[in-house]
């Protein structure tokens, strides 16, 4: 079985060419960035009734707040029950500014929490839906444990022995879109982004300076290519062309196919050895090194040689 | 047939003298304190207790409420032999007994069966021991192994005081198991929303419930702290992520209905099999014990978990 088969697909043919070609140029991935954030590109509650029959909304973490940034709930797909938790922007400005622009608070994470902890008791398996900035950097989600409730969202779902998926929609940027995208299948579709951190977060860190996103963009290379070629993901879904924003009944038709078949796939897992191969899969990204420990005698004898090889692969 | 005229004294009709009362009829528990609508009593149960000029939700008993969610299904009543005792031998305005008494005339059915779906509904009791032992027996005994469990939850009850408090840990063995349990909300304050009303995977309020474990009463004359005046509203709740969502009295059934039909799954073993075989062993258990002594039986009892062989069941 090639490494592709096994974690779960391939890269479709019309989008191989990105494989194929090298590493993208800086103007390509730049409008990828923009394409992932296009306003007319569809959120998570356009995708939800366009995947689902139908869809009851849970709110409230039941500690302080509901958070409206995070969309959680209970659907029924058509093959049985389903949980549902995804960021959602908002549209227009008062949405917008109800939604936080899609930065969730501790309150969202625990919300998606409780909404895994109802998955799990009633033996729902769980999609996720990426689409975020990041998490809300501000004083009153620090001081609500911010870190804390995403660790322990990313732990809650590395648990779970339902099945889950994760689809990183549009942008996915920090642990703010890791907290939810800790599942058996990773999906991103075309024209989404990934990375560790929006690129104006990381211009405004390491070059002192939000105006230079574009060369942050660069450098991190946040594509669905990219995080193919890094295992990071595991399929690429293709979007209309053009983009998800052209055609959103298209998308959703065509993000549908992808998961019925990889819920199909890993339904036919027990639980424990689908949490197994999540872990695996985990420990499987990143690259390391590793180096021969030596001692000061030997260095000054000569006999130190660094063994280098490549963790990842 | 001649016009007859008649005559109208003009004094009748001014307007009446600033200061006095408009004459009203004396307002009753069928006449909305929002809007002072008065309602008679079949209109009143046809409305499902809703005032139709401004949306009051009028308080309903626990044979009406079990009515309006069935929608004229069939129920059948569980175990109701259980009564409220006395230990206290408790006064308060008046003695407990004559409320229990008062509150018999009134029985309460908790057996619904819903639209094509069976469900266990319980209705709104306030907290008591009887109750939480009916609460403790619902998922460990036929019919209602595996059934979801729809709680309508309302006030509080101090007449039992700690035999009743004591008595609640018992009822939260309902919610380890892996039952669908829900929870409709309704005025809920004190032990009730301290115990089973806050336990549901999924929580309603109805509009204008009051939902707080101390009511504003308590509170302002135990702190002296001024309230506002939506404090513990349901609506205040949503926002601070204590329940899933404010539903209207007349949508209700609708929305548990479509909850239930979300997380319906086709039942291929009817009970589930761990429930079969924990039923089976108390049955047989329980059969050898109807020939044992009394002494032999008490142990068996203890064993299989309170069915003594006596065939209460």
């Amino acid at each position: 079985m090639s490494v592709s088969a096994r974690r779960g697909g391939r890269f479709v043919r019309r989008l191989a060419h990105r494989l194929q070609g090298g590493p993208e140029g800086g103007g390509a991935i730049w409008d990828t960035i923009q394409l992932a954030r296009h306003q007319d590109r569809p959120y998570t509650l356009d995708y939800i009734p366009r995947l689902f029959g139908d869809f009851e909304e849970l709110r409230g973490d039941r500690y302080f707040r509901d958070d409206p940034s995070i969309v959680a709930g209970i659907a029924r797909g058509q093959d049985g029950p389903y949980a549902v938790v995804g960021q959602q922007k908002g549209r227009d400005t008062a949405e917008r500014t109800r939604r936080n622009f899609g930065m969730p608070s501790p309150e969202g994470y625990r919300k998606a929490m409780r909404v895994f902890d109802l998955a799990e008791k009633l033996d729902l398996p769980v999609v996720t839906l990426i689409d975020t900035p990041g998490a809300f950097p501000g004083a009153d989600a620090e001081n609500r444990g911010q870190g804390g409730a995403i660790a322990r969202s990313m732990q809650s779902m590395l648990r779970l022995r339902v099945p889950v998926v994760a689809v990183v929609i549009g942008e996915g940027s920090s642990g703010g879109a890791l907290a939810l995208g800790v599942a058996d299948r990773v999906l991103m579709l075309e024209n989404a982004t990934y990375a560790v951190i929006s690129p104006e977060g990381a211009a405004s860190i390491l070059w002192r300076d939000a105006g230079r996103a574009r060369d942050a963009a660069l450098a991190f290379q946040p594509t669905a290519a990219n995080c193919y070629r890094w295992g990071i993901t595991d399929v690429v879904v293709p979007e209309p062309p053009g983009g998800a924003h052209t055609d959103h009944d298209e998308a959703a038709r065509l993000l549908g196919t992808y998961l019925a078949r990889i819920f199909r796939d890993l339904r036919g897992l027990p639980p424990g050895e689908r949490r197994r191969q999540r872990r695996e899969r985990y420990r499987r990204i990143g690259a390391y090194r590793e180096v021969a420990v030596v001692s000061t005698t030997q260095i000054t004898s000569g006999a130190g040689a660094a063994v280098v090889h490549n963790g990842s692969e | 047939m001649p016009k007859r005229h008649i005559t109208i004294s003009v004094d009748r009709l001014r307007r009446r003298p600033s200061g006095t009362p408009a004459r009203k009829l004396p307002a009753d528990d069928r006449s909305c304190p929002k809007c002072t609508s008065h309602y008679r009593a079949e209109e009143l149960q046809r409305n499902l207790g809703v005032c139709g000029g401004c949306g009051h939700h009028f308080v309903v008993g626990a044979r009406q409420r079990i009515s309006q969610l069935a929608e004229g299904g069939e129920w059948r009543e569980l175990w109701s032999e259980l009564r409220a005792s006395d230990p206290l031998q408790f006064v308060d305005l008046e003695p407990y007994p004559d409320r229990v008494e008062r509150a018999e005339r009134k029985r309460h059915e908790p057996w619904w069966r819903y639209h094509p779906r069976p469900a266990v509904l319980v209705p709104p009791w306030t907290s008591r021991s009887s109750r939480h032992q009916w609460v403790a027996r619902t998922p460990r005994r036929r019919p209602c192994g595996n059934l979801p469990l729809v709680v309508t939850a309302s006030g509080p009850r101090m007449q039992g005081s700690s035999p009743s408090c004591n008595a609640k840990p018992g009822a939260f063995e309902l919610f380890a198991t892996e039952l669908p349990n829900r929870v409709l909300a309704h005025p809920t304050t004190g032990g009730v929303w301290a115990s089973f009303a806050s336990l549901g995977d999924i929580t309603y309020a109805e509009p204008g419930a009051l939902v707080s474990f101390a009511g504003p009463r308590v509170i302002e004359q135990t702190t002296r702290e001024k309230l506002p005046p939506d404090f513990g509203q349901a609506e205040t709740q949503l926002a601070n992520g204590q329940v899933d969502d404010v539903v209207d009295r007349r949508e209700l059934a609708g929305r548990i209905g479509k909850v239930l039909g979300i997380l319906d799954r086709p039942r291929v073993i009817e009970p589930a099999p761990a429930v079969t075989w924990a039923h089976d062993r108390a049955e047989r258990a329980a059969s050898v014990a109807r020939g044992l002594p009394d002494r032999a039986r008490r142990v068996v009892a203890r064993v299989t978990g309170g069915d003594d062989g006596r065939g209460d069941s």
